[in-house]
């Protein structure tokens, strides 16, 4: 049932952040070993930098995220009539208030939404989008976003979003103070024990930005199939979402999106080509996805 | 020691009672406004039918028999009593099919088409048609909630000693798609 798959989702989104702020203590400790030989200022300092981080996402993330998108917004709906219904629609259904609503010029068919809970939600789709599927293709796409909206998934991404950013800039800082700060601290050290504190904290910070991004990426692809589930429920339509997909998955990459963002849009805007099954993939397989809808 | 217990226990149990009588309270409260929700779009519809048909006007032989009837089930609309939900959709529903056979018969007069007063009626009302069958989904999805506090063991002997009653379902016209059967058995997890 939905509710149970909410519930899983959210116990599971416990543990990943749980994981994820772990990683990020444990990056500043190893730092703090490396450079002042203390592992607790260290992980003072991470977590400030965490705790940073997370709040100038959360109250910015919406804005930040679409500009980084260049995306505009519509305010009124003159603007872009059927865009406007058609998520009025979806959002009465889901029974989550009327998200922000932007537009991206770009050719290619693609949407995202992003945000902190559903009162605070927007809802992007690019120009591709709107002249390339009718009404009902539509609607499966948009019940899509406003399931992540419901879901809280809009939330759990831009907390993994901010997290990885502090991980990115730890790792980015230590790198940095290797190069020249490094072999200084080097010389300071007497005893052989250290060197395995040595060696697991470059471990560490060698492969804490990928871990990370696994974790994020895992992450985003569960979500993808149960906002497929879950817009089937609203529109009562899987054919809709179906023959949207499969335009979407037959179009050319995306020359607007930000790297970072390319979790949160329905599909790989950059279409990479999906060979290793599929560890660092942000979105699962096409063909999956639409098997499963296909079953409904 | 069991004086205490059983104060608990009473505490507990005038605990559950209010919580659950105030569930049905609030499931009822859904379903009257997910009733609401209809009401208004079914308003809305009956005000743009008569921008309708000024808008057709100067085509005169726009499918003139076709929008006699939208007229026609639109004043029988406004004549069902208030509380009659059962009639009062399946009135609308005839409406709705009516209306869309005649956006269907639209695509023979391309005059019109090209009409933007047209188009725009038209996306206001292809909306409005929209707003009415998920307002009725949702309408749907909370009678069926209230029916299952009702039903169910134990806020049934809340229900029965507050007089709770059951609402009807809406029925949804043959033509529209019937509802597949959605299992998130199948999406929860990564293969």
């Amino acid at each position: 049932m939905l509710y149970d798959q909410i519930a899983m989702n959210k116990r599971r989104t416990g543990y990943v952040m749980f994981g994820f702020g772990v990683l990020t203590l444990a990056i500043g400790a190893a730092l703090g070993y490396l450079f002042w030989n203390s592992w607790l200022s260290g992980t003072v300092i991470a977590a400030v930098v965490a705790v940073v981080y997370m709040l100038i996402m959360i109250s910015q993330s919406t804005n930040v995220v679409m500009s980084m998108n260049h995306a505009r917004e519509i305010t009124d709906v003159s603007q872009a009539p059927q865009l406007w219904h058609m998520i009025e629609d979806m959002a009465m259904v889901a029974q989550v208030p009327m998200p922000r609503v932007f537009i991206i010029d770009d050719a290619s068919p693609n949407a995202f939404a992003t945000g902190n809970d559903p009162q605070h939600a927007a809802v992007a789709v690019t120009s591709g989008i709107l002249s390339r599927l009718n009404r009902e293709e539509m609607e499966g796409v948009i019940g899509h976003e406003m399931s992540h909206v419901r879901n809280y998934d809009i939330r759990l991404q831009t907390i993994a979003l901010a997290l990885s950013a502090a991980i990115g800039l730890l790792v980015n800082f230590a790198s940095n103070w290797f190069w020249w700060g490094g072999s200084r601290r080097r010389d300071d050290r007497d005893s052989g024990g250290n060197v395995i504190g040595l060696v697991i904290s470059v471990f560490l910070i060698i492969l804490a930005p990928l871990a990370a991004s696994i974790a994020q990426m895992a992450l985003s692809r569960n979500r993808e199939y149960l906002a497929d589930a879950s817009s089937v429920e609203l529109t009562r339509n899987p054919q809709g979402l179906i023959s949207a997909l499969e335009k979407i998955d037959d179009s050319a990459p995306m020359k607007e999106a930000d790297p970072n963002s390319a979790a949160l849009y329905i599909s790989d805007p950059f279409k990479h080509k999906q060979k290793f099954a599929d560890l660092f993939a942000t979105h699962p397989p096409m063909a999956d996805r639409i098997a499963r809808l296909e079953k409904m | 020691m069991v004086a205490i217990i059983l104060v608990i226990v009473l505490v507990l149990l005038v605990v559950w009672y209010i919580s659950s009588y105030n569930g049905l309270i609030r499931t009822r409260t859904h379903v009257q406004e997910s009733w609401s929700q209809i009401d208004v779009q079914l308003k809305r519809r009956n005000d743009l039918i008569p921008n309708l048909v000024s808008t057709t006007k100067g085509y005169a032989n726009y499918e003139q028999s076709t929008l006699k009837k939208v007229i026609a089930l639109r004043n029988q609309l406004t004549e069902v009593p208030a509380g009659d939900h059962q009639q009062t959709m399946e009135v609308s529903n005839q409406l709705s099919t009516t209306l869309r056979s005649l956006f269907a018969l639209s695509e023979n007069y391309p005059d019109l088409k090209a009409n933007t007063q047209f188009t725009q009626l038209m996306e206001e009302l292809t909306n409005t048609e929209n707003k009415i069958s998920y307002s009725r989904q949702l309408y749907n999805s909370s009678v069926a909630s209230l029916t299952v506090k009702i039903q169910s063991f134990p806020s049934n002997i809340v229900a029965k000693v507050h007089h709770f009653q059951e609402s009807d379902y809406l029925q949804v016209p043959e033509e529209e798609k019937t509802a597949p059967k959605v299992n998130f058995d199948d999406f929860g997890q990564d293969k």
